[in-house]
């Protein structure tokens, strides 16, 4: 039992490789066993993520991780780990939960808008899991190109004009931005001589002085090819049109993209930057908090004058990763931990968003005609589906009230007003910077209460630019609803499928559910912080690499 | 040695950049090659320049660091060739579909002033 919980840490990972795999090797005709395929394996990723969750959360507060796996048996620092801490858990377990609805609502008919959609829907789930759970820094790259490379095949789903117009740049960018990851990882190793991120932690505090330049450098570039896809201001420009021009369950799915690159920055920088890094200590923080403060003030201002609300969508996640940044930028532990139910909460929502904007948007032309369009280019076997679509859409009222609630419940979380999940986010978040010590009592021994400044300028400005994004978040979001709800006179009723609709009440079910459990969520969230900060101690590497002298021995 | 390999580094790099920067999409591509081909010379330069040193140890050699060269950066190369190749080939494909869907090879899809 405990030798299948063990290779539990690699299941994420193989399991949609696996069904990727076989639904490769399927006729394209196939599309019910396909189906059948894709929805098994991606809520068996779902059950794999609550085990591992499960798993995470049981074991020590204090201990940064919980299991490691290192594959192929190879010991830690020559071979490649894979690593489960709660982050990485609670990470994993947020791409599922995506993926399951995401997927749920494809099922009604974008799955149809283009050939290979489900496999390349799990490689993109494969790559997210593998980049949640490496602990090597090259295989960090690997997943990262995997999940891109999937990334452009579902950008350009369904295809059109507009599809291939941003999927162009947003590839181009992507590309560059794999070359710097590129160089500062071979940086780095050319500074330290390791790419395994807890044996890297031990050494960066030992390198010399006149290599620290280019460790820097390195972390630098690399830190830069992870703010690309966080779209961190000055390197965000393509990312409101790649996920307006999206289909919209894979915009959705996207919304989880852009956190990954900040999860990896926190990650990086708590472990390899934390207090113990000796001079290099704390690298970065102050341009990521500027970066951060910027990218926030970017997205309130496009979010107010975007003229249509998948654009909007977009700029609203700009400012969620610029919040997330900022507060990484701050650090100290109730910070990260606020920062962190705050990510869970504005991604769940984000991705309800844009499930939901397409259902609202049917009633009206603009979308309507684009997927003909498409479902024509595609060829045969399409016309009988738009048929069957028609007879079976219910047109009646009650669509309307759903579909206008769960706006007004989207506007609420991301807008992050009382009394939902966002606003408990930001609510922790701001206390928490406001008084480092008020939220964790029992974190007097890791707490850096000290390291966090108490109301500084910073903390000021970005105090500020949350509340006032949340205030044009709301007028934006106001502008559309009264726009798209009340406005028309002679408005058709969207035909929407039950199945459409599900996945977007379960996601802001589950928001709903973290503001009323929002205790043990959060307890959940600061055990995740403090264990974040204590990783940089030698106890959680130790988890990792074998006993620290063996490894020092073996090495030439 | 090392300033022949840091001169085509920064040579490509420098031609790279300036390529990808262009309006063209073909321009676009051959820069973004031209960038990965410096990077992987620059991953190489990083594992330390030696001629004549094989990567893979043999048992019973001494002083194995002086003999050897790092084996890791190879690996690292070559890993990043095969993806490099394959995001290449896809941005082929992209790029050829763009041509056929706005009949112009501009990257914003449209000719400027139109």
């Amino acid at each position: 039992m405990t030798r299948a919980l063990d290779h539990l840490v690699i299941a994420p990972i193989v399991l949609p490789l696996v069904a990727a795999a076989l639904m490769l090797l399927l006729d394209e005709r196939r599309r019910s066993v396909r189906t059948a395929l894709s929805l098994a394996s991606t809520f068996g990723l779902l059950a794999i993520a609550i085990a591992l969750m499960a798993m995470a959360d049981a074991s020590a507060p204090g201990a940064g991780v919980s299991r490691t796996y290192p594959l192929g048996n190879w010991p830690a620092p020559f071979g490649i780990v894979l690593v489960l801490d709660r982050l990485s858990a609670m990470m994993v377990a947020l791409t599922a939960v995506l993926g399951c609805a995401a997927l749920t609502f494809s099922l009604a008919r974008w799955d149809r808008a283009g050939p290979y959609f489900h496999a390349l829907f799990q490689l993109l789930l494969m790559g997210l899991n593998g980049a949640f759970l490496t602990g090597d820094l090259f295989n960090l790259f690997v997943f990262f190109e995997l999940l891109l490379a999937a990334s452009y095949g579902l950008l350009l789903h369904g295809t059109g004009l507009a599809r291939v117009r941003a999927g162009l740049q947003y590839i181009a960018v992507n590309l560059a931005a794999s070359s710097l990851f590129l160089i500062g990882v071979s940086l780095i190793y050319g500074v330290t001589g390791t790419l395994n991120m807890a044996d890297l932690a031990q050494r960066i505090a030992a390198v010399p002085g006149d290599n620290r330049m280019l460790l820097e450098a390195g972390a630098a570039i690399l830190g830069i090819a992870f703010l690309v896809k966080a779209g961190m201001w000055p390197l965000g420009f393509w990312l409101p049109t790649a996920y307006a021009a999206a289909a919209p369950p894979v915009a959705s799915v996207f919304a989880i993209m852009t956190k990954v690159g900040v999860y990896v920055v926190l990650r990086l920088s708590l472990l390899l930057f934390g207090d113990e890094a000796g001079a290099s200590a704390h690298f970065g923080g102050t341009w990521i908090l500027f970066g951060g403060l910027m990218t926030m003030i970017y997205g309130l201002v496009g979010i107010l004058a975007a003229q249509d609300m998948p654009r909007m969508t977009g700029y609203a996640v700009l400012v969620s990763s610029g919040t997330v940044l900022a507060a990484i930028g701050i650090g100290g532990v109730s910070v990260t931990g606020g920062m962190l139910y705050y990510l869970a909460s504005s991604t769940l929502a984000l991705a309800a968003f844009f499930l939901l904007i397409e259902l609202v948007e049917r009633g009206r032309a603009a979308g309507a005609d684009m997927l003909a369009v498409t479902m024509e280019a595609f060829g045969d076997g399409t016309e009988d589906e738009s048929e069957h679509e028609e007879e079976v859409g219910v047109a009646t009222p009650a669509t309307l009230t759903i579909l206008g609630l769960s706006f007004f419940a989207c506007a609420l979380l991301i807008a992050g007003l009382p009394p939902l999940s966002g606003f408990i986010g930001k609510f922790v978040l701001l206390t928490a910077m406001l008084n480092p010590a008020g939220l964790v009592q029992t974190a007097t021994a890791a707490a850096p209460g000290a390291a966090v400044p108490m109301p500084s300028a910073e903390v000021w400005a970005f105090l500020a630019v949350i509340i006032v994004s949340g205030l044009a978040t709301i007028i934006a979001m106001t502008r559309a609803g009264i726009r798209t709800f009340w406005a028309p006179i002679e408005r058709s009723v969207p035909r929407v499928l039950a199945v459409e609709l599900a996945p977007v009440a379960v996601l802001l079910m589950l928001c709903v559910a973290m503001t009323i459990e929002a205790a043990p969520v959060m307890r959940y969230m600061q055990a995740t912080a403090q264990s974040l900060y204590t990783t940089s101690d030698d106890n959680s590497a130790r988890g990792i690499l074998p006993p620290l002298e063996k490894a020092t021995e073996a090495r030439p | 040695m090392e300033i022949i390999l840091a001169i085509g580094i920064g040579v490509l790099t420098g031609s790279g950049v300036w390529l990808l920067l262009r309006p063209r999409t073909f321009q676009v591509i051959i820069g973004l090659s031209l960038i990965s081909y410096a990077v992987n010379l620059f991953i190489f330069g990083m594992g330390r320049l030696r001629t004549g040193a094989p990567p893979i140890l043999h048992e019973g050699v001494v002083d194995a660091t002086a003999r050897y060269v790092d084996p890791v950066p190879q690996a690292l190369v070559l890993t990043a060739i095969v993806i490099g190749f394959a995001m290449t080939a896809l941005f082929l494909v992209v790029l050829l579909a763009s041509r056929g869907l706005t009949g112009t090879d501009h990257v914003d899809g449209r000719e400027q002033g139109q």
